[in-house]
């Protein structure tokens, strides 16, 4: 059944043309049979009666216009699936490599996935306690979230996912199933060793399914890899009812990537020369977070992604944030300081939070101490900005409060232990505390009621 | 058969390639393939048909046929449209979801409108009539809120009545009134009709903006208002608020209808809106808000071509509710999605692009979208409006880039989100020095009979005291506050007041999240008052640090938590504390 047509017509970067081919179908996907005895997986991105163009996964090094002969698979990329897939590891496209053999497939899925009906999604609001006071008070972590980390190079966002993965009570003693779906794109070797022994050593490994594109596989992998991660992380939650944080790493190699195929296919750029759809790329991935109503199990998501050059206005930072539900940013300069997590508070942010606290989840005063502490430590930019113009012995009487709140805010609430595992009221009463630097009346984000209950002047 | 074929020839992302021209028609809805997966005919030459397609095409082959519908792209009007969740093209997605279960798929066929549902229906015309197109023909109760008014298509011109079935229960696909035409055919009309989605709906008149669309939103009906018919843009980067704005200006404005549309944004959002207004009430009807409201969702993940039609679906139904005499507001979150997904289009076409690879029709396209908002008188004689704010996501919050350039040129209202007061959680973060409305003059005489005849002068004395607080803030940030006269520390004082408590919004609090003009006006004067009092005492030689102590400040910034919207009489208590804090003063220091 199965036609080889012999030879290509083009070759260029990682796309071939080649013609004549019969009954080929958009976003189908291809093998490659190369002299040398090795097989090539590709996927058809430009499809018309008599050519294709074809993306090839591993790169057309060694590959010519005469030593290669195609076959259809007469389907789109698919990934094997069964539960026995945690505490695996595969590439980046989804093939096991770590020697304990392939996977007896219960299914095999379409890793394009499909979008979920919004009126089928159960909007998420059970919070996550990860023990981390900036994130647990002023971002909360709702279940079928996706919170992305934005980071910098150097900075210790892997230190931070890591913490965030053992700490939310994974494989703790409720009956609920938890997994951990990791995908790697583009990341050093060592960076993906430094998640694989954090796992092991906390004993979550059996619950950890990995994907691994390093920063030396081919670079077409990589724009799958993400999308056959989620696929299996849909698998667990919706068909095997499993709560699964997928963490992603790094979103910013996974971008260059696409911007490397685009402009190999001659696409218009747009800015930077990303491709126009980058957004719509991105959505794709970043929407496959969520709770299907009446339905037990979640996808939560923690994309990591290297800000470049810091810039949060870069494409990559500024789509990601129009699409995700909040964004958890990361500071050179509290990092300089030596505080961890450096959590740059301000322009951080869940959009989910809203309903996932109070009293009937956390604590009924979270949403004020929370608005206030953003409030107050706002006014503290100010105050510093002043104070390196005119000098600090100059500033009023309150703006010398701000500046002695701002630093106690930042070593005792932002800052934390690498092991720290504060429970959620902790984090408010260490707010409150602070809180009591400040003198009453500049409290104007807290109702009368619960600032008489809570608030304590320091004296 | 008649229909027109053609076979698939290339495809490329949602655009596929017909070759030859097979007798389609520009804007033509077609189906593509075996699944029939909907399309629309995009471009014509001698040699090649190219069509969108608004579901995702991976498996489609060359060679698959394509079948016109010589129609243009059309939806369903009629009842049924409200308290209903669709996805751009008008297809319901509680339908879908029970033929296709959690995950929309390809292909599926279903109604937009429910064809089995029965309506109680009241006849508005008799035998012998001779009506208009757009004349009323039918009403039914459609929900608690709203009643159906179905209309006669303006495509025809004038008609006689010759058959009225009587009062009764019957779907949106029973004939219930048959016509005759000049030319002496017969037309047998139901209580829904098709309108195409890109041509907008005759009305008869078109009316200048007079009174405001009241959204309960302090610093927009104060400071910014948006007239009845208006148009407004949201800018802003991610985090600012857009979309928080838009679902306070859903859920409290003085619309009749809200068409929300979610164009590429978040699925969650959506269900959010669904589960919240299902849940939440009216405040004009005490109905539930999904009784006044449609969805449309397109959410970023689902098909891109569908998300350039959503926009145009949204307003259709828009003016199909201004047409029987309602006044409807438009939520377009985000035209910038739509804008981008232009660009896409574009691109797979291979167009010429202009700025930052957007089309180069990207402003004429906008124009055309914001001209459809309007107060009319419709063909049946009543008025009825279309008001649109559409939320804009400029990239890196930079408002010089092409989409909301092009916005600001077509709209009157500017409602500019800023970055600094969102991070500071100051909510709404509209940036009051960088917003504008072109509207506030044309409603002095409606201030003059609906609230206060001083209205505009307050509004103009609030604005003006920000605008001499920004000017201060300058020499604030090089010397420190500390420095300045007391007539100046005043005014920042006062602009203090007004930036905690008036123009920031609490949008979970009970009292806050909804005020009425009158208690906005009654706000104002109070701080009005407070200023004129303790400029007074400035001028009389009493330093702000005296000012100060009685925290007279503090309980009129309180107001908006402390004075229910129920009881406005408080605010002569208001006033008396102040002239109190005025004698204290003079006492403390004589």
């Amino acid at each position: 059944m199965s036609i080889e047509y012999l030879g290509l017509s083009e070759i260029n970067g990682p796309l071939v043309v080649l013609e004549g081919l019969r009954g080929a179908a958009y976003d189908e996907i291809v093998e490659f049979r190369i002299e040398d005895g090795t097989r090539r997986i590709g996927r058809i991105i430009e499809c018309y009666e008599d050519r294709a163009v074809i993306q090839v996964f591993e790169g057309t090094d060694g590959m010519s216009l005469r030593n290669t002969r195609t076959v259809l698979t007469g389907h789109p990329m698919e990934i094997a699936l069964s539960e026995d897939i945690l505490g695996r590891t595969f590439d980046g496209i989804g093939r096991p490599i770590d020697g304990l053999g392939p996977i007896a497939a219960k299914m095999r899925v379409d890793v394009n996935g499909m979008p979920l009906n919004p009126c089928r999604r159960e909007y998420p609001r059970n919070y996550i306690n990860t023990g981390i006071s900036a994130i647990d008070t002023l971002t909360t972590l709702i279940r079928g979230q996706k919170l992305p980390i934005f980071s910098g190079n150097g900075l210790p966002h892997n230190e931070l996912a890591a913490q965030l993965v053992l700490q939310s009570n994974l494989g703790g003693d409720s009956n609920e199933k938890f997994g951990v779906i990791f995908a790697a794109m583009g990341v050093k070797y060592d960076v993906a060793e430094y998640f694989r022994r954090t796992f092991e050593e906390s004993g979550v490994s059996d619950h950890v399914t990995m994907f691994l594109n390093l920063a030396n596989d081919p670079v077409v992998e990589r724009i799958i890899t993400p999308r056959v991660a989620l696929t299996a992380a849909e698998y667990l939650a919706y068909e095997k009812h499993m709560h699964i944080l997928v963490i992603m790493t790094d979103m910013t190699s996974y971008c260059e990537a696409l911007r490397e195929v685009s402009s190999s296919k001659g696409e218009i750029p747009s800015r930077k020369g990303y491709p126009g759809y980058l957004y719509s790329d991105l959505a794709a991935m970043y929407e496959r977070a969520g709770i299907v109503a009446g339905q037990e199990g979640s996808v939560t998501q923690i994309p990591i992604l290297t800000m470049p050059n810091d810039d949060i206005t870069h494409p990559i930072p500024d789509l990601t944030g129009y699409i995700t539900e909040g964004q958890i940013v990361l500071d050179r300069n509290l990092n300089g300081q030596g505080i961890y997590p450096p959590i740059s508070v301000l322009p951080s942010l869940s959009r989910l939070m809203k309903d996932g606290i109070g009293a009937k989840y956390t604590r009924e005063d979270h949403q004020a101490v929370a608005n206030q502490l953003f409030s107050s430590y706002a006014r503290v930019t100010d105050a510093r900005s002043l104070a390196s113009v005119i000098g600090e012995d100059e500033l009023s009487d309150i703006d010398k409060k701000y500046l002695k709140f701002g630093e106690a805010f930042e070593r005792e609430f932002v800052g934390q232990g690498h092991y720290e595992d504060r429970q959620v009221c902790d984090s408010l009463d260490i707010g409150w505390k602070l809180l009591g630097i400040l003198p009453k009346s500049e409290l104007d984000r807290v109702d009368s009621a619960i600032l008489d209950k809570y608030y304590r002047e320091m004296k | 058969m008649a229909e027109k074929t053609g076979v698939i020839y290339g495809i490329n992302g949602p655009v596929i390639y017909l070759k030859n021209a097979v007798g389609f028609k520009m804007a033509e809805m077609v189906y593509v393939g075996e699944d029939r997966l909907v399309g629309e005919v995009i471009s014509l030459a001698n040699d090649i048909t190219t069509i969108q397609v608004y579901e995702e095409t991976g498996g489609i082959k060359p060679g698959e046929i394509v079948y016109g519908t010589g129609d243009a792209m059309s939806i369903t009007l009629g009842p049924g449209i409200l308290n209903n969740i669709f996805d751009g093209i008008e297809r319901p997605l509680e339908a879908i979801a029970k033929a296709s279960g959690k995950y929309i798929a390809r292909g599926v066929a279903v109604d937009s409108l429910d064809s089995e549902k029965l309506w109680d229906v009241t006849m508005k015309v008799r035998e012998g009539d001779v009506i208009r197109g757009g004349a009323v023909i039918a009403e039914c109760p459609e929900t608690p809120s709203i009643v159906h008014r179905s209309m006669m298509s303006p495509l025809i011109a004038e008609a006689t009545v010759r058959k009225v079935m009587p009062d009764g229960r019957y779907t949106v696909n029973d004939p219930i009134v048959t016509v005759e035409l000049p030319d002496h055919t017969t037309r047998e009309l139901t209580l829904a009709q098709k309108w195409p989605i890109r041509v907008p709906r005759p009305a008869a008149k078109r009316l200048p903006a007079s009174h405001p669309l009241v959204t309960g939103q302090r610093v927009l009906d104060t400071v910014f208002p948006i007239a009845r018919g208006g148009t407004a843009a949201i800018p802003g980067g991610f985090g600012t608020g857009k979309t928080m704005t838009q679902h306070s200006i859903a859920k409290f404005s003085d619309a009749n209808v809200i068409i929300y549309i979610g164009c590429g944004e978040r699925g969650n959002e959506m269900t959010e809106v669904l589960e919240d207004f299902s849940k939440l009430e009216d405040p004009k009807t005490g109905n539930k808000l999904m009784a006044r409201t449609t969805l449309i969702a397109n959410t970023s993940n689902m098909p891109v071509a569908a998300r350039e039609a959503s926009i145009y679906t949204g307003v259709t139904l828009a003016e199909y509710y201004r047409d029987m005499g309602y006044d409807v507001a438009i939520m377009a979150d985000s035209t910038s999605r739509w804008a981008e997904a232009l660009r896409e289009l574009s691109g797979r076409m291979e167009e010429m692009p202009a700025e930052e690879g957007f089309p180069a029709y990207l402003a004429s396209r906008l124009a055309a979208f914001y001209e459809r908002a309007g107060e009319m008188t419709t063909l049946s004689g009543a008025v009825g409006s279309v008001s649109i704010i559409g939320a804009v996501s400029p990239q890196g919050g930079d408002f010089s880039e092409p989409v909301t350039m092009n916005t600001k040129r077509f709209v009157r209202c500017f409602w500019g989100l800023d970055k600094a007061l969102a991070y500071a959680r100051h909510y709404p973060a509209i940036n009051w020095m960088e917003s504008y409305s072109e509207y506030g003059m044309d409603f002095s005489a409606w201030y003059k009979t609906n609230v206060d005849p001083k209205f505009n002068e307050y509004r103009t004395r609030i604005v003006a005291l920000l605008n001499a607080e920004d000017k201060l803030m300058e020499t604030v940030k090089l010397i420190g506050s500390d420095v300045l006269p007391d007539d100046q520390k005043l005014t920042l004082e006062i602009a203090r007041v007004i930036r905690l408590g008036f123009l920031q919004q609490n949008a979970f609090h009970s009292e806050d999240q909804n005020v009425p003009l009158i208690k906005q006006f009654r706000m104002m004067e109070t701080i009005l008052y407070l200023y004129d009092t303790a400029r007074r005492l400035v001028a009389e030689g009493h330093p702000m640090s005296v000012l100060r102590q009685d925290n007279i400040f503090e309980k009129v910034i309180a107001i908006k938590y402390d004075v229910p919207n129920s009881r406005l009489d408080l605010f002569d208590e208001y006033k008396k504390k102040i002239d109190e804090f005025y004698q204290n003063v003079l006492e403390r220091n004589a």
